[in-house]
């Protein structure tokens, strides 16, 4: 092997590695250092001595599992995350069975309108959350909102939307509106890659094109099924523009309602970083435990069936 | 029986008993897929389609007119828009432009360079470096912005451009992306044949490559524009000076001085129904020669 030849293997075997030198160290910055830093700041905390003046008075100490034992039996934290969860038993399913459905609708032979509709349903993903909450948030609101005036003059009762029960669907209503779309795409998507050969002998076979949804259509995109709902579920647990948009709308909406909002709040409103590092680190675990729950579950049951 | 659905059942005819019923079930049943999806789209356009009429109404005819009539204030609203505090508003749009289109570049190039070497190298740790990358998605966005504003803050980089920029350069998504359109639009032997040709593996990648990736890189770059626009959570804990603030958090501080006020609606509906026009326009736009599936990675072969 010549020396020039030698030097070009070099080359194409470092290539790579400096190809990816720029993302790898946003991800040292951006990512991994973040982390580190904020699982350090979650074993800390300050102490006072004295009354707290003068330099050295307040000075960070180690707080072992301190930080964790208080935000594990904060009962404000516990509280936002039911409340979370519970949003999130709403928003999950609906979002993803409107999803599932507009895309096997695409999909169907001879609908009318789709590129229409598919682009319509499609559109509030391009809408920022906080506008999409604030648009509805006005549209909830009596004296603005065309529901309210439809209800007032059929003489029907008129339902506080931002209070109570109902805030829960309202807050919903602004998930599921933004998320749909987007959701139906990747759906409708992966639909599009089944060939159609596949159904040919399914239709010779005399199955109806509802039996060929649920039959052959649901099955086959199960994975990207999976997908969509493994990261919705990380989304829903981290659940912070809309309510914090609505708070200003009504009272309803404490600075602690979902378990972001009071990291937040404990952040930078009551300047307790070290707590809300230890929340953040807890939230997260509970995301990722979650998350990859419902992988290793649905896997699980994938296995069995083709084992079957 | 119409002699319509004599002539579509005839080729059926003898071969499967019953197929005569089959046209105008099918007919029916796609009238319901036809309806379903109509009613969805006019759920999605219902919120665009009241902000378009609210903001053409002055602040009294908000509140006294039926709300899908349209008003006459839609000028006089736009003025007084650009009106509020010297046109701080131009400033906030100008802004998100800024953050989701040059942020949007930048993440592009890394995305495309990174996509690309996972996707044509074979390398030690290759699957090792992008299961890392690729675990960033999973990341909750709190964890990462309190302690990257923490960290922004020793650096005395915090209420800064860069400080909403550069955290947000580097996109997982995007660079998943990319290594499927790489992997799919880069044929092998046009690299081996370039490289039989003598030139270096960054003009290999700049001159050949690149440009086949485009299609997908567009894709790319929308989808980090759009993440960009929409982000709130980052400039929310990263700014204070609201010269600095995106079209989102502008809004925002807008909507917490405007709610007790009902005079400020009219403000706070024109600027939400002209923060919605660039994205809605650039979707519009980019839909003619662009189609969605590539966001979930779509490749055609």
């Amino acid at each position: 092997m010549t020396s020039t030849a030698r030097r070009k293997s070099y080359g194409v075997k470092g290539a790579p590695y400096a190809f990816l030198l720029p993302a790898t160290i946003l991800f040292a910055l951006f990512f991994a250092l973040p982390i580190g830093y904020a699982i350090w700041l979650s074993f800390r905390k300050v102490q006072v001595s004295g009354l707290g003046l003068g330099s050295g008075a307040r000075k960070e100490v180690w707080a072992g599992l301190e930080n964790y034992t208080d935000a594990l039996s904060d009962s404000e934290l516990l509280n936002g995350a039911l409340r979370v969860l519970g949003y999130g038993c709403i928003v999950v399913p609906v979002m993803l069975g409107l999803a599932l459905l507009f895309a096997l609708m695409l999909d169907s032979e001879k609908v009318r309108l789709a590129p229409f509709t598919r682009l319509a349903i499609f559109l509030p993903y391009a809408i920022p959350g906080v506008v999409a909450a604030l648009l509805w948030g006005f549209l909830y609101l009596p004296d603005v909102s065309p529901f309210y005036f439809v209800l007032d003059k059929l003489g029907l009762p008129q339902p506080d939307l931002l209070d109570g029960g109902p805030l829960y669907l309202a807050l919903s209503n602004i998930a599921v509106w933004g998320g749909t779309g987007f959701n139906m795409i990747v759906i409708y998507t992966s639909l599009q890659a089944i060939p159609a050969e596949v159904y040919e002998a399914a239709k010779l076979d005399g199955a109806t094109p509802l039996q060929i949804a649920l039959r052959i259509k649901i099955p086959m995109v199960a994975p990207s099924l999976v997908l969509t709902f493994f990261f919705s579920i990380i989304a829903t647990l981290q659940v912070f523009n809309e309510p914090t948009t609505l708070k200003p709308l009504t009272n309803s909406v404490s600075t602690t309602w979902s378990p972001l909002m009071k990291v937040y709040r404990d952040a930078f409103g009551e300047g307790d970083i070290y707590a809300a590092a230890a929340q953040a680190v807890i939230i997260a675990l509970a995301t990722l435990v979650l998350s990859f729950g419902f992988l290793r579950a649905a896997n699980r049951r994938n296995k069995q069936e083709a084992a079957r | 029986m119409s002699s319509l659905a004599l002539r579509k059942a005839a080729p059926a005819a003898g071969t499967t008993p019953g197929t005569a019923q089959g046209p105008p079930l099918r007919r029916r049943i796609a009238l319901v897929p036809t309806v379903a999806l109509l009613l969805g789209a006019l759920y999605c356009l219902l919120p665009v389609a009241w902000v378009v009429i609210a903001s053409t109404k002055s602040g009294s005819e908000l509140f006294s007119t039926f709300t899908f009539l349209p008003g006459t204030g839609f000028t006089e609203n736009l003025s007084d828009l650009s009106a509020y505090r010297d046109g701080v508003y131009w400033q906030w749009m100008g802004n998100s432009a800024l953050y989701a289109g040059l942020g949007a570049l930048l993440s592009t190039a890394v995305s495309s360079v990174s996509g690309y070497a996972l996707a044509t190298y074979r390398f030690r740790g290759r699957e090792a470096i992008f299961n890392v990358l690729l675990a960033g998605v999973l990341m909750p966005p709190v964890i990462l912005a309190v302690p990257q504003y923490l960290l922004l803050a020793q650096a005395n980089l915090t209420d800064s451009y860069l400080s909403v920029l550069l955290p947000q350069i580097l996109s997982p998504y995007g660079v998943y992306l990319s290594r499927i359109y790489a992997a799919a639009a880069v044929p092998a032997d046009v690299v081996e044949a370039a490289r039989m040709d003598g030139a270096n593996e960054w003009r290999i990648f700049t001159r050949i490559a690149l440009p086949m990736m485009i299609p997908g890189l567009v894709t790319v770059f929308l989808f980090q524009f759009v993440a960009v626009w929409n982000n709130f959570l980052l400039p929310f804990i990263m700014l204070s000076d609201d010269e600095k603030f995106p079209i989102t958090l502008g809004l925002y501080t807008l909507l917490e001085q405007g709610a007790n006020t009902p005079a400020l609606y009219t403000l706070l509906i024109t600027g939400a129904f002209l923060a919605v026009l660039p994205l809605v326009a650039l979707f519009l736009v980019v839909q003619r020669f662009w189609s969605l599936d590539l966001l979930s990675g779509a490749v055609k072969s």
